[in-house]
């Protein structure tokens, strides 16, 4: 029983090794927590949604200037006749409306800009209406601005597989090969540490960190931005569990070999910059040509977003995602043994 | 037999080659309980190799190499625990603090004292709480023995200790291993300073291209090759040699780096006949020194380099 003590010590004291190594380096913090807050943020304010736009229009009359004013979606600015051909060609009107012959009305505007469209069409209306026109069939408005196909439900389970993907390979790999650089990793070798340990609190370390890392944009995502949550929280976590291992094993076998800093950074971003640009982290992958889509499903990265996505905005159960998930497992065991295989201890 | 029965650490005919270079080529050695060893030569002797291959941390091409009785093949989780290892530039993580990093290391033995005490026998009590990357180098030298200790090791393997250290660093910490030899343990440790073998080692082997050229007590190998003391004095330029070498007593007259130096027998006859010769010749004598031979003096005996000179 004693030797199981000595055992369990060993593999605590690496991972409280981790915990001190992380909360002690203020950098590492803020890339790892408020970095995808502060991305979500910036790009739910890019593309948040607006209330529907007022056109601006010219007109050059009184007239039709109190016509046009009926509108509530069209901001009228009247202006003389010069004026206002100037303001439309600068494009800071859509339309401009001046009297034509014999009580007509005259519509100035690009017809390839589907905002002088629609002002055509709103314009043509006030003036119809304004001019005593009733329509026939009376049509009321009911307006839906459904949470979850906005930007930034897309946007949300991205930024957090992201998060997962760029903690677990960074994370990892980099104090991995600063281990082997500082001889740090020689010296644990050569005391009875088993070795299997030494990996092993790594991916323990994530666990625990990945508990705060997803939460963070998650929760931000949900009381910010109202992100739906429509499927189970326990599959989500198991979702986000299956996902980490699965990076981080990837994180493991990046490291697995290389003895410079240098060395590793290229390798990472060999791996990473494709998943990111593939994976639907900001768009959807389904832009990427067909040929290429399977490779683009075999990525864990895809694997895990996409199965983010169909748990948090679909509500999808997990026994629907067996695809995604055993893309994650697969890459979890193929990168681990592989990783065991490779390492290089000294 | 008897040597291996008793012996803490038994090598033979140990071989490490590098690619096309020969780091270790034949080497035998033995380690006896209670003993402090030193393996001594210039960098890139092969004593870093040497260590490491006892230490089970690189593989030998040829030789045996039993160490507590054990062999690497088939017992190596058991010399772990009983093994304390120092290596040569171990960075350890520098944001843990001194206390954490020993519990740490002690987490991996099975007994050992507790890492209060570990940081005790090194004499780090102040520093306990302060981070790694806080501490003087001879301090992390000191962690990084009592690292070695923690596992309450019946062998020690100390790898350059006090390399890079300043005298006074250096001084502290032979006193440590001092202490520790009167606590009756095993060590054995590389170094190229010949004043830490003199100093620590009651046998020391002298290493040079992968090869031991020498092995004795310090006291056999300086009486070996006979000289007692080294004279050492500048002068001018046209002192003429030949009737200093003739002094009764004097040997291997030589002109180094605008001093000359040489071999003598007998301090008290040598230096006044030395000294009537210069004042025959009518030449300033601007700097005198004399020195008891040293494990330095062996080394340039035995290869004609200097030990520093690598």
């Amino acid at each position: 029983m004693a030797d199981q003590r000595w055992k369990r010590q060993a593999l605590l004291q690496l991972t409280f090794l981790r915990f001190r190594e992380f909360t002690r380096e203020p950098e590492a913090i803020f890339w790892g927590f408020a970095f995808p807050i502060l991305l979500t943020i910036s790009l739910g304010v890019a593309f948040r949604n607006q209330p529907a736009p007022v056109l601006r229009v010219a007109a050059v009359t009184p007239a039709v200037s109190a016509a046009l004013g009926r509108e509530p979606l069209l901001d009228v600015q009247e202006l003389p006749g010069p004026q206002a051909l100037e303001a439309l060609r600068a494009g800071t009107v859509v339309l401009m409306a001046e009297p034509g012959a014999a009580g007509s009305v005259v519509l100035h505007f690009d017809d390839t800009n589907p905002e002088g469209r629609t002002a055509r069409m709103l314009a043509d209306r006030a003036v119809q209406l304004a001019a005593g026109r009733v329509d026939p069939v009376a049509v009321s408005n009911e307006l839906t601005r459904e949470p979850g196909s906005r930007y930034i439900d897309f946007l949300v389970p991205g930024i957090i597989g992201m998060g997962i993907m760029g903690n677990s390979i960074w994370g990892l790999a980099f104090s991995i090969v600063d281990a082997r650089r500082r001889k740090l990793m020689k010296r644990l070798v050569a005391t009875p540490m088993p070795r299997h340990y030494y990996l092993m609190s790594f991916l323990l370390w994530r666990l625990i960190l990945l508990v705060v890392e997803v939460a963070i944009p998650l929760v931000f995502g949900v009381l910010v931005f109202g992100v739906p949550l429509r499927g189970s929280l326990v599959q989500l976590t198991a979702i986000c569990l299956f996902g980490s291992l699965a990076l981080s094993a990837l994180g493991l076998l990046i490291a697995s070999r290389a003895r410079t800093i240098e060395g590793v950074s290229g390798l990472t971003n060999l791996v990473m910059l494709p998943m990111w640009i593939l994976s639907g982290v900001f768009f959807s992958s389904q832009r990427f040509p067909d040929l290429i889509q399977p490779l683009i499903k075999a990525l864990p990265l895809t694997a895990l977003i996409d199965a983010l996505r169909a748990n948090m905005l679909r509500g999808t159960s997990l026994v629907q995602l067996g695809p995604q998930l055993a893309v994650l497992v697969v890459c979890f065991g193929l990168c681990f043994t592989l990783a065991l295989r490779l390492f290089r201890w000294r | 037999m008897s040597t291996t029965s008793r012996s803490v650490l038994h090598v033979r005919g140990l071989v490490k080659a590098y690619k096309d270079v020969v780091a270790v080529n034949g080497i035998d050695l033995d380690v006896f309980p209670g003993e402090c060893f030193g393996l001594l030569g210039p960098n890139g002797a092969g004593k870093t190799t040497t260590i490491e291959i006892c230490e089970g941390l690189t593989d030998a091409d040829e030789g045996i190499v039993e160490v507590l009785g054990l062999s690497w093949r088939t017992d190596a989780q058991e010399l772990r625990h009983r093994l304390g290892i120092q290596l040569q530039e171990t960075q350890l993580s520098e944001k843990i603090t001194v206390l954490e990093t020993l519990q740490l290391f002690r987490g991996f033995f099975r007994d050992g004292p507790r890492p209060a005490e570990a940081i005790a026998l090194v004499q780090l009590e102040e520093k306990q709480h302060a981070r790694v990357g806080a501490l003087s180098g001879g301090q992390k030298q000191r962690l990084a023995l009592a690292c070695a200790l923690v596992g309450n090791p019946d062998l020690l393997f100390l790898d350059e200790p006090t390399t890079g250290l300043d005298p006074q660093a250096r001084r502290q910490l032979w006193d440590l291993i001092e202490r520790f030899k009167k606590d009756g343990r095993t060590i054995l440790l590389t170094t190229h300073y010949m004043d830490e073998a003199e100093q620590l080692c009651e046998r020391v082997a002298i290493m040079d291209h992968g090869k031991v050229i020498a092995r004795g007590t310090p006291r056999e190998l300086i009486a070996s090759i006979g000289i007692e003391h080294v004279v050492e004095f500048s002068s001018s330029p046209d002192v003429r040699l030949e009737p200093i070498a003739a002094i009764s007593g004097v040997r291997d007259v030589r002109l180094s780096e605008g001093s000359v130096k040489m071999q003598v027998t007998e301090l008290h006859r040598a230096v006044p006949a030395l000294l009537d010769e210069l004042g025959r010749q009518g030449a300033p004598l601007s700097e005198l020194r004399t020195h008891s031979a040293t494990l330095e003096d062996v080394f340039v005996a035995l290869t004609g380099r200097h030990l520093r000179d690598g």
